[in-house]
């Protein structure tokens, strides 16, 4: 047992892959965070990552540019996230509808036309960073992966500027915790929240497409499969803090590493569905522990109509 | 029952507003038609074929529309539990799951009971109904316990869900069968014992079971619980204003749990009559849900919370399923489907969003006129 215990708080290769998992998540987590710090609750983080990894591998596909495609999948996170922004705070279509029906909307049109795009996509090259890739342990981990993996280094920081220390960033705020408030004061409400989740479509589209380039390599219409939801419950578990984002999606991308090292550390195969199923009762369980201490945003959820509170 | 009908009859009075919003509709639908003739297009097939393969499935050819009927009753099943809980405010969108649950339930009785017994059909699908709302049950207990949100509890138990119906397939202990001397390559229940089959309704050529009639009364009943009683009522208290509700002493967590449990059971319930009204071969498997949760909910989000309109919704939807079988012979994935359902959607989100904002505005403008 200690063995066991041993390899699973020191092994590298499942450090590596924790980061991997980790950085999607939390592409998703950052730009879900800020939409929902706007009082937005976004299911179709899902459609917007696999809009993210369709678009940059048809993309990829037609010219062979790594930074061209992410950027396409970026515009195409962001172009769900339109529609979503659009139906549910211009128009006031119930915004979990609107995001359950553009998860199975998108899923379907991949899936439909895959076979169309003749995808020829590869991972980018890995650029370890020099000394800091030698610390042990963490070290190949955090600083030794392949290049599109870093731009989430970049991202988080952005991202808390851009809400805790700008303009804007107060407004997203006000209108998350009260929008009548905000309303009396100027601040056009829809617009906020549109322009968050549009922010959040950008993250999930880009995350896509880092998955596709930094950890998968070839595109497939199952690929995301529940990596939406669980970034929403990383914002969750969280307590709607940046910081407790990030270490929610380090520990669901735990969590799921565990699960494909651990048949080669244990040296035998646990039950496949279990095993499978281990991110999902994860995310149950810590939320269990966890989720009541903290303090959401006020008005999470709530479509804003004026004069009514 | 009369009530019931008059009081959605009423609703149908026709003003300004009223034809500005079949207008709409009618406007939005052509809109998501036109956006699927375009895809099929650019796929390189024939629209026309398309819609007559999808025809053919769904009506035309000989015992379709029969189909389509057995079809249409768990959707239907599915989307009134999803009303109930909509009315109460709680956002129960696991239903996929819970319906999964309740068929695996049911199956431990239907499947492994080889009785005549027609007493085991109602035990196998009470069964599958406890199933369902004890899954939905854990969201609710989650929420109210620990403030999980119940969007995101639920979702996430519909992948374990799947993954426990997985799990059950794998042994012979539980609900695989094993046939002796032949290698397990499908992972699959027995079938449901012909005693404890839903019995089969015939007309015209058509077949479908029992469960049709039943989903059809599920609908009137529950429109008719939730529009005339004391329950129903407070439902709507809750979901409208949880703070009046407060005020005027409806429990928020009796009623809310109220809610998510008949949701939950009737999901369950959905599942298990599925399982003994012939789905997949009366034999259960992982993928047996087959998406009926998410789409029953999205009828009930269409027919905008009303269990009556849910019923024309749902005949649309299950044609639509069951005209995709006959998409792939006629050499179109019959993934198109799901695009255009969910296109469809869409498009009938829309035109009661614009006429509400247009309403506002008129009333804006008149206002600023008058002063």
């Amino acid at each position: 047992m200690r063995g066991f215990l041993g390899n699973v708080l020191t092994d590298g290769p499942l450090y590596e892959s924790t980061f991997r998992l980790a950085a999607v998540l939390a592409f998703a987590a950052v730009g879900e965070w800020v939409a929902e710090r706007a009082g937005t609750i976004n299911i179709s983080v899902e459609a917007m990552l696999l809009g993210g990894h369709f678009g940059a591998a048809i993309a990829f596909t037609a010219s062979p540019n790594f930074v061209l495609a992410i950027a396409v999948g970026g515009m195409v996170g962001m172009f769900v996230a339109a529609l979503q922004a659009w139906l549910s705070h211009y128009l006031t279509a119930d915004q979990f509808g609107i995001g359950l029906t553009l998860n199975i909307l998108l899923l379907g049109l991949a899936a439909f036309l895959q076979p169309r795009f003749d995808l020829d996509t590869r991972l980018a090259g890995v650029m370890s960073i020099p000394l800091l890739s030698d610390i042990p342990m963490f070290g190949p981990a955090l600083f030794g992966q392949r290049w599109p993996m870093y731009i989430i280094y970049v991202l988080v920081p952005l991202t808390w500027w851009l809400i805790m220390r700008t303009n804007w960033g107060l407004e997203v705020r006000a209108v998350g915790e009260d929008p009548q408030a905000a309303d009396v004061s100027g601040i056009h409400v829809n617009s906020r929240r549109r322009l968050a989740i549009l922010y959040a479509g950008l993250l999930s589209g880009i995350g896509g497409a880092v998955y596709l380039f930094g950890q998968v390599g070839r595109f497939e219409s199952g690929n995301i499969g529940g990596k939406g939801i669980i970034a929403i419950a990383a914002v969750i578990f969280g307590g709607w803090t940046l910081r407790g984002a990030v270490t929610g999606c380090l520990l669901f991308g735990y969590v799921d590493a565990l699960r494909l090292n651990l048949p080669t550390i244990l040296g035998y195969s646990l039950n496949s569905q279990l095993l499978a199923s281990l991110p999902f009762l994860a995310t149950i369980l810590v939320m269990l522990l966890f989720a009541k201490h903290s303090r959401q945003p006020v008005a999470l959820a709530r479509p804003f109509v004026r004069g009514l509170k | 029952m009369s009530v019931v009908l008059r009081s959605a009859i009423g609703r149908l009075k026709f003003g300004r507003d009223q034809s500005e919003l079949a207008l709409l509709y009618v406007a939005c639908l052509i809109g998501a038609l036109l956006v699927s003739m375009l895809l099929i297009e650019v796929n390189g097939s024939s629209w026309t074929r398309a819609l007559n393969a999808l025809v053919d499935g769904a009506f035309q050819n000989s015992g379709r529309w029969g189909e389509t009927l057995r079809r249409t009753a768990p959707l239907l099943i599915v989307a009134v539990g999803s009303v109930v809980a909509t009315k109460a405010g709680i956002i129960n969108i696991g239903q996929e799951g819970q319906l999964l649950v309740g068929a695996m339930g049911g199956a431990f009785i239907l499947t492994l009971v080889q009785s005549g017994n027609p007493l085991m059909l109602v035990l196998g699908i009470t069964l599958g109904a406890a199933a369902g709302a004890l899954w939905a049950g854990l969201a609710g207990t989650l929420w109210y316990w620990r403030r999980i949100p119940i969007v995101l509890s639920t979702l996430l138990l519909v992948y374990l869900a799947s993954q426990m119906a997985a799990f059950t397939l794998t042994r012979g202990e539980l609900l695989l069968n094993v046939v002796p001397g032949e290698p397990n390559r499908l992972l699959q229940s027995a079938a449901v014992a012909s005693g404890s089959r839903l019995g089969i309704i015939e007309v015209f050529g058509n077949q479908f079971p029992l469960s049709v009639p039943f989903a059809l009364a599920m609908a009137l009943g529950f429109g008719w619980l939730l529009s005339r009683t004391t329950w129903g009522f407070r439902l709507k208290i809750l979901g409208l204003n949880p703070r009046t509700a407060q005020r005027a002493g409806v429990s928020d967590v009796r009623y809310g749990m109220s809610a998510i449990l008949v949701s939950g059971a009737t999901a369950g319930m959905a599942g298990a009559m599925m399982l003994a009204g012939g789905e997949s071969q009366y034999k259960f498997s992982s993928g047996f849900s087959s998406s009926v949760g998410w789409d029953g909910l999205l009828v009930a989000l269409v027919a905008r919370n009303s269990p009556l309109l849910a019923v024309p919704v749902a005949v649309v939807f299950a044609a639509l399923r069951s005209g995709s079988t006959f998409l792939s012979v006629a050499g179109i994935e019959a993934v198109l489907v799901d695009v255009v359902r969910a296109l469809l959607v869409v498009a009938l989100f829309i035109p009661p969003a614009i006429s509400d904002l247009r309403r506002k505005r008129r009333a804006l403008t008149s206002l600023t006129e008058r002063t």
